[in-house]
């Protein structure tokens, strides 16, 4: 690496070194390219005490991140709440559950905040006016939300079923929406076509490298928020498929850097049944992908031909880990396990995630003994369309105290009894 | 019979700046044949050692990846073949 270079792009297959420019795959053999950084540097300036002194939110990493110089930081992204799940854990079979929360993630509910915070910085660096992106929902808000914020124009590329929820909360913030009829597959193939021809700041195409080191600080959070330990197992949502290979990536520089104990934590990817491209190739022992074609009510996981796919299944498969998939009414019943159970309404694919531990747990694959993390990248208020007909409608009384009590005879027969006794 | 092949920028240093193609190919070994010889620069990005299409390139027919039509699937007249290196997204 260049004396001068922080960090760079590098190919993941034949290791050529690309500097920075945006682009997401390498000029020779065509790989992806991903950020290599200068660990000598990084080694002197990084500590705990001093990550421990700045704001909680995913700045305080920023040594870890390809930030260039002067980057704006004014948006706190990130250090989201790691819970821990007492209940859920129960249920599950887990003494030591945890939850990482990014359903609460500033600013639009999902980690794809944090990937935009970072390809955001690089947008602005590499001098685009206009950023966008292919996707199935959480990116489009985080993108049409930061680019709002930060002045710049924004046009988001969806597929046209796209939940309600996500296109409005998308157009609210004054982005431009082009819905493609057609699947993820089909919006992200334009979207490569189109970031080939138009000088545009494709957050997860052409600043995709970028971008997707911004999952990183999940887990660097994760471990944080333990107290400088890593877990024995973290079960991570798998669309693309980039997320947990940025985790595994993350733990593994915190181990190189000294900041953690080693620990051989093993990576379980969870997918919806209607489309698990990863977990299949997980199941028969292979990292090449077949593509499918989604059919899932767990949209945001909607990607038949996942860009890191290869590299997800080799992550798990060289873990000791293990891949898992959720139908459509196990996710559902996941979503309202982890609402009941810890009061944390999450969207479908945190469905998909609590419905593949609780098969990962009852194989005995996690051991109840084992700290386990879950990966809730999403919220559900995005997703309500899911949970249709799920609960009967409520039908309104008098405001009468009379009309209360005949309410109670009907529908609390039970709670009636044990309020008497308490009385 | 002819179909039309659609060639990203990041190939183009090696087809001479040409952005289409045109070639009587029936099927993708036939298409990913006459393109090597056509641009031999660009043939060795197109196979791996083991004549097998390069993981991170794909390919599509019309809208279709071609994964889903079958390895020998039969080209129609006026089909538009895509490539795209590295597929990104997610």
């Amino acid at each position: 690496m260049s004396t001068s270079l922080r960090y760079e792009l590098r190919c993941r297959e034949c290791r050529t070194a690309w500097g920075n420019q945006p682009i997401s795959f390498c000029q020779n053999c065509f790989a992806p390219l991903e950020v290599a950084y200068d660990w000598d540097r990084i080694r002197t300036e990084i500590s705990k005490d001093g990550i421990a002194r700045r704001p909680a939110n995913l700045w305080r990493y920023r040594e870890l991140l390809p930030l260039p110089d002067n980057y704006d930081a004014s948006t706190p992204a990130g250090f989201t709440p790691l819970v821990k799940a007492v209940k859920l854990g129960e249920t599950l079979r887990s003494r030591s559950l945890y939850i990482k929360n990014d359903a609460v993630c500033f600013p639009t509910l999902s980690f794809k905040d944090r990937v935009v915070a970072v390809a955001l910085t690089q947008a602005r660096n590499f001098g685009f006016e206009v950023v966008s992106c292919s996707s199935t929902g959480n990116l489009a808000n985080a993108v049409a939300a930061q680019a709002a914020r930060a002045g710049f124009k924004a046009c988001i590329f969806i597929p046209a079923d796209l939940e309600p929820a996500k296109v409005l909360g998308t157009q609210v913030y004054g982005a431009q929406i082009v819905r493609i009829d057609g699947n993820y597959d089909h919006v992200n193939r334009l979207c490569s076509q189109i970031a080939d021809k138009h000088r545009w700041g494709f957050v997860n195409v052409n600043l995709r490298p970028y971008y997707a080191e911004g999952s990183k600080t999940v887990g660097y959070e994760i471990a944080e928020q333990l107290g400088w330990r890593l877990p024995d197992n973290v079960v991570v949502p798998m669309a693309g498929g980039s997320l947990i290979t940025k985790i595994h990536k993350a733990f593994k520089e915190l181990i190189a850097l000294g900041l953690v104990a080693e620990n051989q934590v093993k990576f379980f990817g969870a997918q919806a049944t209607g489309c698990s491209p990863i977990s299949t190739a997980v199941k028969a022992g292979r990292n090449e992908i077949e593509p499918q074609k989604p059919a899932t009510i767990a949209r945001s996981l909607a990607i038949g031909n996942p860009a890191d796919g290869f590299y997800a299944a080799k992550t798990i498969l060289g873990s000791g880990g293990w891949a898992e998939d959720s139908s459509d009414p196990e996710i559902v019943d996941g979503m309202t396990l982890l609402a009941e159970s810890e009061g944390i309404f999450t969207e479908t694919a945190g469905g998909v995630t609590v419905a593949a531990a609780r098969k990962l747990f009852a194989q005995g694959r996690i051991r109840p003994d084992e700290t386990t993390v879950l990966c809730i990248t999403g919220n559900g208020l995005k997703t309500t369309d899911a949970l249709a007909g799920r609960f009967e409608a409520v039908e309104p009384i008098a405001p009468k105290l009379a009309a209360f009590e005949q309410y109670l005879d009907r529908e609390f027969v039970n709670a009636r009894t044990a309020g008497k006794g308490a009385a | 019979m002819s179909v039309t092949v659609s060639i990203p920028s990041a190939f183009r240093r090696h087809t001479e700046g040409a952005d289409k193609y045109n070639c009587a190919a029936t099927d993708l070994s036939g298409l990913l044949d006459a393109l090597g010889i056509r641009f031999p620069e660009l043939k060795p990005h197109l196979r791996d050692d083991q004549g097998q299409v390069r993981r991170f390139l794909n390919i599509y027919v019309n809208d279709e990846d071609i994964r889903f039509l079958g390895k020998d699937y039969k080209f129609k007249e006026g089909d538009e073949i895509t490539l795209v290196p590295s597929i990104a997204g997610g």
